[in-house]
């Protein structure tokens, strides 16, 4: 598992992480299966919490199973499902089985998921969730201000989308979360390399690339299936008209090969946006596709090149 | 107190605010603590009949002006006066990432996301930097509670912090400020 994702973030190249869902059931192998097609090519997995409102495998328990399977997972905790007694009891849970990343968000709607009917709980926000974690690794204390007398050390990441309305106020949202405590962030999909470079551009003249590692979201597009629901159905996503043309222009067999070149294309462009860190891959179910993305962008992170005998 | 409970876990849905936010700041100042509304605050408390009468009062008013939900901390001076807590996820610190590019709400997409309409009527009223306030969780105690009560107590001073300057990474609690009564 070597440094994970915090080494890597210290250290001067791109990194890479990935995303693993876990299954709507208890088999541990699915996890397992997972991480082992990502070992060496990612930096870190994340684990999502119940991903779209739809009820899985919880995400500290997913997150155990992708460091069992030698990867450095980053667990996602939202504050959709848990009032700040449950978060905070997570959070430190996590910490004492050894997980050194986690990534706070507020988290979908119930009413996108599987559980329309469950109650919406969002006793703390994104924002607030950072800041709660921020004040139990570095203050030492509950909310209620009793102390911890073993502090948590895990690293603390957030999520922003640089595409959603209001956009003047992007940069801004990520500066407040950086203040409450967020060291990295991971953004949803970029598809409009000019756009984010703006929002990117911004976050560097308020002096938050240097205190947040920027870690972009991308992943190819593989239908023009996949196309309409990141479109009509994914609250957030920005497909750029000349992306949609693209895909709408080849064959419908070679939408998926289009759709992956697009994504290379992306994360080389990525690589040249100063004060950004790095890419977090979607790949939803396509996990082997990761070492050929990492592979074809020429963003191999060191440990892959060890395994192919190089460096 | 079922009542309230059941108006704060009733799905909220963003409120389009019912006067300008020129109108709203230009409220909040006859509104603004002094000595007189002090001893009021505090004779009020005092007085739980007279409490009741004049918490539904304010409840009347902010329901058909603000959407108001009675959360008993007013956010609504630094949100441009569109009410957060009709976000359906009741975020204090500004929009979520599932805003559609045309402004409507993830979860009703019929509606305008209220972050966005609190960007713009902050922002257009030179009130834009409000946004970028740090909100401290809220006290789930003060649910149906009066917040003009509870702002001329003093109590609402701790509900946000700037994170500019001297103080770059404020801390989560407030001290005394938001203990409450």
């Amino acid at each position: 598992m070597s440094g994970g994702l915090r080494a890597a973030l210290a250290s001067d190249r791109f990194v890479v992480t990935a995303e693993i869902g876990p299954p709507r059931d208890a088999d541990p192998d699915a996890i397992a299966r997972k991480a082992a097609a990502l070992r060496g090519w990612v930096d870190a997995a994340n684990v999502t919490d119940n991903q779209g409102a739809s009820v899985r495998m919880s995400s500290l328990a997913g997150s155990v199973l992708v460091q069992r399977a030698g990867v450095d997972p980053v667990m996602q905790l939202t504050c959709r499902d848990r009032n700040r007694i449950a978060l905070q009891s997570d959070l430190i849970g996590a910490a004492a089985l050894g997980i050194r990343n986690v990534l706070l968000l507020t988290g979908d709607h119930p009413t996108l998921g599987d559980h329309p009917d469950a109650k919406p709980v969002f006793d703390l926000d994104g924002v607030q969730l950072v800041w709660t974690a921020r004040t139990l690794r570095d203050d030492g204390t509950l909310l209620s201000g009793k102390p911890l007398a073993t502090r948590p050390s895990w690293l603390i990441g957030t999520v922003e989308n640089p595409f959603a309305p209001p956009a003047a106020l992007r940069a801004r949202r990520l500066a407040k979360k950086v203040a409450a405590g967020a060291e990295f962030v991971q953004t949803q999909y970029v598809f409009d390399v000019a756009a984010f470079a703006g929002w990117v551009a911004r976050l560097r003249e308020e002096g938050v690339t240097e205190r947040c590692a920027v870690i972009a979201g991308v992943g190819p597009i593989r239908s023009l299936r996949m196309l309409a629901f990141l479109t009509g159905s994914v609250p957030g996503v920005h497909v750029p008209a000349e992306l949609e043309r693209r895909l709408r222009g080849v064959p419908e067999h070679r939408v998926a090969e289009e759709g992956l070149n697009a994504c290379v294309e992306t994360i080389q462009a990525l690589v040249e946006i100063p004060g950004v860190r790095g890419v977090h891959l979607m790949v939803f179910g396509h996990d082997d596709e990761v070492p050929d993305i990492v592979r074809r962008a020429g963003i191999r992170p060191a440990v892959a090149a060890l395994q192919e005998g190089r460096q | 107190m079922a009542v309230e409970q059941a108006r704060d876990q009733g799905a909220g849905r963003p409120f389009r605010p019912q006067i300008p936010a020129s109108l709203a700041y230009a409220l909040h100042a006859v509104l603004a603590s002094n000595p007189a509304y002090r001893w009021l605050a505090a004779f009020l408390e005092r007085h739980p009949r007279l409490y009741r009468w004049f918490t539904t009062g304010e409840r009347v008013t902010k329901e058909r002006l603000f959407g108001c939900r009675m959360c008993g901390q007013c956010a609504l001076p630094v949100t441009g006066y569109a009410c957060p807590m009709t976000c359906p996820k009741q975020l204090r610190n500004g929009p979520c990432g599932g805003v559609s590019p045309d402004g409507a709400c993830e979860v009703d997409r019929t509606l305008r996301c209220v972050w966005v309409t609190a960007w713009d009527r902050a922002e257009s009223a030179g009130h834009g930097a409000d946004l970028d306030l740090l909100q401290r969780p809220v006290d789930n105690r003060q649910w149906s509670r009066s917040s003009w009560v509870n702002y001329w107590q003093g109590r609402d001073e701790g509900l946000a912090v700037a994170f500019t300057g001297a103080d770059p990474r404020p801390a989560i609690a407030a001290g005394s400020a938001r203990a409450g009564r």
